[in-house]
């Protein structure tokens, strides 16, 4: 057996992107801790620094850098670490791994690669090899073929026979990919592939389509010892991408005969593959015959293991970390039992159920079909005892307003004929419109036959439905009550169906002592004591929950993954539990998300895994109520609700007013900053100016503010979220349109109108106590206002403010901190209007957000003040003051920092990519450095926005951004870039003197027009300005797609190009390559 | 409705659920098994004689019931204790549902009850006697419950054993010829030797020594089944017979008759092991299997003859899984090769059963 290495590295994903999410950290971060666990010196390189992984504590070095070959040899050669641990970062991880070996670099410095060799790494993604190997073991897989051109793809459908699925080699969340029913469909997509695949192969294969999709989580060591985590089931037969389906686990539908012979398979499978760690293996199982093939195997932790991991209690991930050094299975004790080792196989005793997270509700244009393209941002997690109730629970982890199985979409037809409900091609909504099928009639059977739904998934459905009815047509009886709540009824669904108020069956509940009991999560069915603090309600006899007696505080998490809500919030919660840890209380956290550091069980002193709603929440606080008498509110522990986002804070109402108790800013600071009205007033108090406007709720009392402000106007809902239906508006046309739309959306909250200000954005993060105001830091955004501060690049400290700037943020963020009595954080929007030589320039605020913002792990790391660490402790008391803090600009460093936004544009197809006040972005990158420059090229090379110099670049840009771009393409053509323009820009440009190829922006008047030279490889970045409105599918909108699909840069906005622009004409740039502290605490070299 | 019924335990808990199966009363040891599928596997596993059987997982018949899955000609536990039993179930090889299985035989079962409540009970206080009833009271439910005969006082091998002789052939199964002493065999075993080339002659438990060599096999196979092995002499005696004459494979209670046969002693398991997840140490190698198990009673270790070492050993309580004569062609395990249900890592064994015979024929 090899020697344990003394230094690893560990390469992290990166960015958040649709495919790779927050799960990579949650791994990272187990491997982290293995590492120190087993005496191994971590050092970890991410470029996401909204990561728990990325924290000084949890690595021992940490390297905030773009994830690149380069970058990678320069911190290898830098601190020579014996092993190289890849099968934690994702593909992104694996993809890096082979380039660094393919270059050299790991021989060169004798770095092992830990976990799973080489070959295999080359032989589970090559399709070709994979298949070889398959068939050489024995295992069955579908006829396939893989094609590097379209007249192979030809040859194939005559040999296999169409429908044929098609698989681009080497990609992330099956990019790319799809199925083909005919040969224009299969011509088309096989292009498509063939450019998402960086080594331009795509694998065809027979369809399954229909058939059952299975996985297993297996695990192996290297004395050859294997075992099964857990298996899942997806609700969604074989044609939906795993990421895409609705998943149980352990499987449901499946035999003895027929799990065992899976279970043998994927064991053969991750013995012939030699992984040393965990390997997923994705099955295809016929309904009718028990014949299998073997779909695909990831030979590294996945989205699937951390939801096993969550699914089941074992920590995959550290487990697979632990044996990538040496360690056996059977040496590796089981943290759940104390008392077994990590050789076994988990068994549950509950259904777990995980739903996807898609973003359709952000963007209404775009493509809501599912298929083998994962489009999901994130995902919920539910366990119970019952299906039925394991699902109603994921449905209300959702958070789709209060969407629960009974809702149903007004447009849809509803007839008696199933063609009626849109059940295939497979969409978002397909839960619920099955639902809605069965509740008019159409039997389980129709459905099954029509979708290749196993009926016992729709007879469960069934049985949801049947319950439905009996609520409706029967008076409530505590048996009835009971059925309904161990079916998965919230009190807002009896209360629906039985004409109550939420509160009046939470009352009703309450007399008759129908409430949930807390079961543990032990990975062993209850058959060893466990101690474990993971659990999740159910409606049964036994509590194994009791109140937790020592002080204590209950973080709120912040749910699934989406845009406007990632990772940082979970970042947040986790360092609040941990604060609170160090402050001598126990933590307890409830969240919902599986993908998660903040859902493992060691994180917080006792974790509930549960919906994040009003009745979770109260049932959870009642049983961590050590009086269990009366009201049961008595003793409830304190909740914080300003680390898990906007969930967290809608909590705040509910709970103030149920009489739970809440730390930190009070209920009514919270409402007062959300409360248009009661803001407005609160500035003018403070003689703090912002942009004019106001609330309204009628259209005309918008068209009246409109003509009073003067357009362009913002226009959005209040208690946004991501901005979410944010737009800039600039006519009364587009007012009407929007209204229209707004008051469809929430006709209880008003829609609020702004004097839309295009000047220089800027924000700060802030911690209050009340006497105190602690601005760690002041961000300046790239884009002007206008584009979502979540989409804007934004550079720490501001470069280009002034020091009166400055002064003005720093005394309206103190006097709004002591004002609203902010106890915690809260992050302030402002945005500066230039001055002249006889005016000042003028600072407005744009919005106050009373929580933690997605900027605080980008502070925290940037200037090392532990911001969450001391906002918990200011809300368990301790004074800013008592921790050593004044009000007022923490110092800046020598770094400069620069945060870039990532986008997953190239999943979504039918969404605009242009920039502007809704946000977009999935994830982000930091660029660090010394000098602007070199952070700035950092941030660009991260975010993948760089462009390969002596290419051509296209511009496509709007009369009234004319003027402005010109500089920039004159400095581009100056460093040798190939200038393409549309008509109008490239009359502009011509006369300039700047040589320039005319295309036509006309996409149905021949070829080649602009789609053909993007696809061609001739174009290898875009310009496109909006000419205005919020219309789809214009052609600009056609040649920003294409750009995304083709994933070559697409700039909308012009600060984001002239940015970007200065790091490839600024000739041989040096960078720094160093670890994150570093950057603080040294000065350059 | 559903008929109500309660499940009262020895130590005086009562559990309210309601009746599917067959509605009569019914008692036994009641044990819980932690497998997440196979129900049927178990239900018709003579080792669960004179038992009550808790699965742990709570959704049970799913895939329905079949005419595939046994592991013997009938349901041999006495009672079924399940979260959920499910009405609807959806498999191309089902035909009827649990409810339906279970009344078919006249087996009655509970559901609808906190199974893993149950579970954590016997886990701390240990097995116990048990009674599914729809007609008596709680205190009348007790009462019955104090009348019964213990678990570990029955000889169940008698009552599950085959009452005569027969052979169990398969296709291309011309190979060896295999006896299997039947104290509670499961086909599976039979199917797995027959798979492996050979043809199996089944005798009845009482089968002694010398009619069994008289049946000229090449290989002999101590076969599972229920109860405390102490009360086995007259099986202690068989396998004392045939040590020496022939290879000899021992399976769960074939393990134990063989310790007993040399001397050795047995103590009962607070909880028993029954599941399928059950890691498993091969002490030569170091290897970890993981296994099908169900068994109450383990071998004590201190009472192991000279003539026998200790090959395997559980990685949980560290119980004695495996044995082998130190120089005659005699193994056997506390596991289930044979699996059904569980996990087939273990299969290879009859390989090396069927390489002794080999050997033990070519002297």
């Amino acid at each position: 057996m090899p020697t344990k290495p003394s230094k690893v590295l560990i390469i992290g994903s990166g960015p958040i992107i649709i495919g790779q999410a927050a799960e990579f950290d949650y791994a990272g971060t187990q491997a982290c801790k293995a590492m120190r666990e087993e005496g191994v010196t971590s050092v970890l390189v991410n470029s996401n620094p909204a990561t728990i992984m990325t924290d000084e504590d949890v690595a021992d070095v940490v390297y905030i850098e773009p994830l690149t070959v380069d970058m990678l040899s320069r911190i290898i050669e830098r601190e020579r670490p014996d092993g190289l641990l890849p099968t934690l970062g994702g593909q992104t991880g694996l993809n890096l791994a082979v380039e660094l070996a393919d270059a050299g670099v790991l021989d060169r410095y004798k770095v092992r690669l830990l976990g799973t060799p080489l070959q295999t790494i080359r032989n589970a993604e090559d399709r070709e090899l994979f298949k070889q190997l398959l068939l050489k073991i024995g295992e069955p897989v579908p006829p396939s073929q893989t094609v590097t051109s379209l007249n192979q793809a030809k040859q194939v459908a005559r040999d296999i026979g169409l429908p044929l699925i098609i698989r681009p080699a080497f990609t992330l969340g099956g990019t790319g990919g799809g199925i083909a029913h005919d040969m224009d469909e299969l011509m088309e997509k096989v292009e498509v592939g063939l450019r998402a695949s960086p080594i331009s192969q795509v694998l065809l294969e027979e369809s399954v389509i229909g058939w059952k999709e299975i996985e297993y989580e297996v695990m192996r060591d290297a004395a050859n010892t294997c075992i099964t985590v857990c298996n899942m089931e997806n609700f969604d037969p074989m044609g939906v991408h795993t990421g895409d389906s609705i998943v149980v686990a352990p499987s449901q539908t499946l035999n003895d005969d027929e799990y065992q012979m899976l279970r043998t398979a994927s064991l053969n499978i991750i013995r012939a593959l030699g992984i040393e760690g965990g390997c997923n293996v994705q099955l295809a199982l016929d309904p009718k015959s028990s014949k299998y093939y073997v779909i695909e195997v990831n030979p590294r932790v996945s989205r699937s293991s951390a939801l096993a991991s969550k699914a089941t209690g074992y920590p995959i991930a550290r487990v697979a970390a632990k044996i990538a050094v040496g360690k056996r299975l059977d040496e590796i004790p089981n943290a759940v039992t104390g008392k077994t080792m990590a050789s076994f196989e988990p068994a549950l005793d509950y259904i777990v159920v995980k739903i996807p997270r898609w973003p359709f509700d952000k963007f209404a244009t775009g493509d809501r079909i599912i298929g083998t393209q994962m489009k999901a941002t994130g995902e919920v997690m539910a366990i119970d005892r019952t299906f039925e109730a394991a699902l109603q629970k994921a449905v209300r982890s959702l958070e789709f307003g209060k969407r629960s199985l009974l809702w149903e979409d007004p447009g849809w037809e509803r007839g008696s004929d199933i063609n009626t409900y849109p059940l295939m091609p497979p969409n978002d909504l397909r839960l619920w419109a099955i639902m809605a099928a069965l509740r008019r009639g159409i039997t389980t059977r129709e459905i099954a036959d029509h979708t290749k739904i196993d009926m016992w998934f729709l007879d469960k459905l069934q049985n949801i439905i049947d319950m439905e009815k009996t609520l409706l047509a029967e008076p409530i009886t505590r048996d009835l009550l009971w059925r309904a709540k161990r079916l998965g009824f919230s009190d807002e669904q009896v209360g629906t169906l039985a004409d109550r108020l939420p509160e009046q069956v939470r009352g009703q509940r309450r007399e008759w002592n129908i409430r949930p009991v807390y079961k543990m999560v032990d990975t062993c069915a209850a058959e060893f004591d466990a101690s474990t603090p993971y659990f999740y309600s159910t409606y049964e006899q036994e509590n194994e929950a009791e109140a937790l007696r020592e002080n204590k505080a209950v973080v709120i998490g912040s749910g699934p993954i989406r845009i406007g809500q990632g990772i940082e919030f979970d970042y947040c919660s986790v360092h609040s539990a941990w604060a609170l840890q160090d402050a001598g209380y126990k933590s307890i956290m409830v969240n919902s998300n599986p993908e998660t550091v903040s859902t493992d069980f060691d994180t917080s002193n006792r974790l509930y895994f549960e919906a994040l709603d009003e009745e979770s929440l109260r049932d959870i606080l009642e049983n961590e109520s050590t009086a269990h008498t009366g009201e049961s509110t008595d003793n409830a522990p304190p909740s914080i609700v300003q680390f898990g986002g906007q969930t967290a804070v809608n909590l705040a109402n509910p709970l103030a007013n149920a009489g739970m108790p809440i730390i930190g800013s009070s209920a009514d600071a919270i409402d007062l900053a959300e409360d248009r009205k009661r803001f407005e007033l609160f500035l003018d108090e403070l003689s703090i100016p912002q942009p004019p406007g106001a609330g309204i709720t009628s259209l005309d009392e918008g068209l009246r503010i409109a003509e009073i402000i003067g357009y362009p106007v913002m226009v959005r809902p209040s208690f946004v979220l991501g901005g979410r239906a944010m737009e800039i508006v600039h006519n009364n046309t587009d007012l009407k349109r929007y209204i229209g739309l707004a008051m469809e959306l929430d006709a209880s909250h008003p829609v609020l109108i702004d004097k839309y200000l295009q000047g220089k954005e800027v924000e700060v993060d802030a911690i209050g106590d009340g006497e105190t105001v602690l601005i760690p830091g002041i961000m300046e955004h790239i884009e002007r206002a206008g584009v979502h501060s979540g989409d804007s690049m934004a550079v720490y400290p501001g470069v280009n403010l002034t020091r009166e700037e400055i002064d003005t943020i720093i005394d309206y963020t103190i006097r709004i901190g002591l004002g609203l009595k902010i106890n915690g954080l809260m992050n302030i929007q402002f945005v500066i209007m230039p001055g002249s030589e006889e005016k000042k320039s003028s600072v407005f605020v744009l919005e106050v957000n009373p929580r933690a913002s997605r900027t605080v792990p980008f502070i925290s790391k940037v200037t090392g003040v532990p911001m969450i660490k001391v906002a918990t402790r200011v809300m368990l008391g301790s004074s800013l003051k008592s921790q050593g803090y004044s009000s007022g600009l923490w110092p800046v460093s020598n770094l400069i920092a620069i945060k870039a936004p990532v986008f997953s544009m190239s999943k979504l197809t039918g969404v605009d990519t242009h920039l502007g006040p809704e946000m977009k972005s999935t994830g982000e990158v930091m660029g660090i450095d010394y000098t602007f420059e070199a952070a700035l090229a950092k941030a660009i090379v991260a975010a993948g926005l760089s462009l390969p110099p002596e290419s051509g670049v296209l511009f496509s840009i709007a009369d009234r951004d004319k003027a402005e771009a010109l500089p920039v393409i004159k400095k581009l053509a100056g460093a040798g870039t190939k200038i393409y323009a549309t008509e109008g820009t490239a009359l502009m440009i011509e006369a300039a003197g700047v040589p320039v190829t005319m295309t036509s922006k006309k996409l149905d008047e021949g070829h080649p027009n602009i789609i053909d030279l993007i696809n061609d490889g001739t174009i290898s970045g875009v310009v496109n300005t909006l000419t205005g409105g919020n219309v789809p599918f214009r052609d600009g909108f056609y040649i920003r797609r294409a750009a995304v699909e083709k994933r070559i840069p697409c700039f909308t906005s012009l600060d984001t190009i002239r940015t970007a622009v200065a790091t490839i004409t600024g000739g041989s740039l040096t960078y720094t390559v160093q670890p994150l502290p570093d950057y603080r605490n040294k000065e350059p070299s | 409705m559903p008929k109500q019924a309660i499940l009262a335990l020895k130590d005086g808990s009562i559990y309210e659920g309601y009746s599917f199966g067959t509605e009569t009363d019914t008692c036994g040891e009641v044990v819980f098994n932690t497998s997440m599928a196979g129900y049927q596997e178990i239900l018709t596993d003579p080792s669960y004689a004179g038992q009550i059987v808790l699965p742990t997982y709570p959704l049970i018949g799913n895939y329905g019931t079949n005419k595939q899955d046994i592991e013997s000609r009938r349901i041999q536990v006495r009672g079924f204790i399940v979260r959920e039993k499910c009405d609807m179930p959806s498999h191309y090889l089902d035909d009827r549902t649990i409810h339906e299985y279970l009344a078919g035989s006249g087996i009655p079962g509970i559901y609808g009850i906190d199974t893993r409540s149950i579970t954590r009970r016997l886990r701390s206080a240990g097995v116990m006697m048990g009674i599914i009833t729809t007609s008596k009271t709680p205190h009348e439910a007790l009462e019955e419950l104090k009348k019964q005969p213990d678990y570990g006082s029955i000889d169940f091998v008698r009552q599950v054993s085959t009452e005569k002789a027969y052979k169990w052939e398969e296709a291309g199964s011309s190979g060896y010829h295999v006896v299997a002493l039947d104290c509670g065999l499961k086909y599976n075993i039979l199917r797995l030797l027959c798979q492996h080339g050979c043809h199996v002659t089944v005798v009845p438990c009482s089968t002694s020594a010398e009619e069994i060599i008289n049946l000229t096999p090449d290989g002999i196979l101590l076969s599972p089944g229920p109860g405390d092995p102490d009360l086995l002499d007259y099986l202690a005696e068989t396998a004392k017979g045939l040590v020496g004459k022939k290879p000899i494979m021992g399976i769960c209670l074939g393990n134990q008759i063989l310790h007993k046969a040399f001397g050795g002693k047995h103590f009962k398991l607070k909880f028993g092991h029954r599941g399928g997840n059950h890691p498993v140490r091969e002490l030569a190698t170091g290897a970890v299997h993981i296994t099908a198990q169900n068994h109450g009673y383990a071998a004590d270790p201190a009472t192991l003859s000279d003539e026998l070492e200790i090959t395997h050993i559980n990685l949980n309580d560290g119980t004695v899984e495996g044995l082998r004569h130190k120089e005659l062609p005699i193994f056997s395990i506390q596991y289930h090769s044979e699996a059904s249900p569980g996990p087939l890592d273990n299969v290879y064994l009859f390989k090396n059963f069927i390489n002794n015979i080999q050997k033990f024929k070519e002297g």
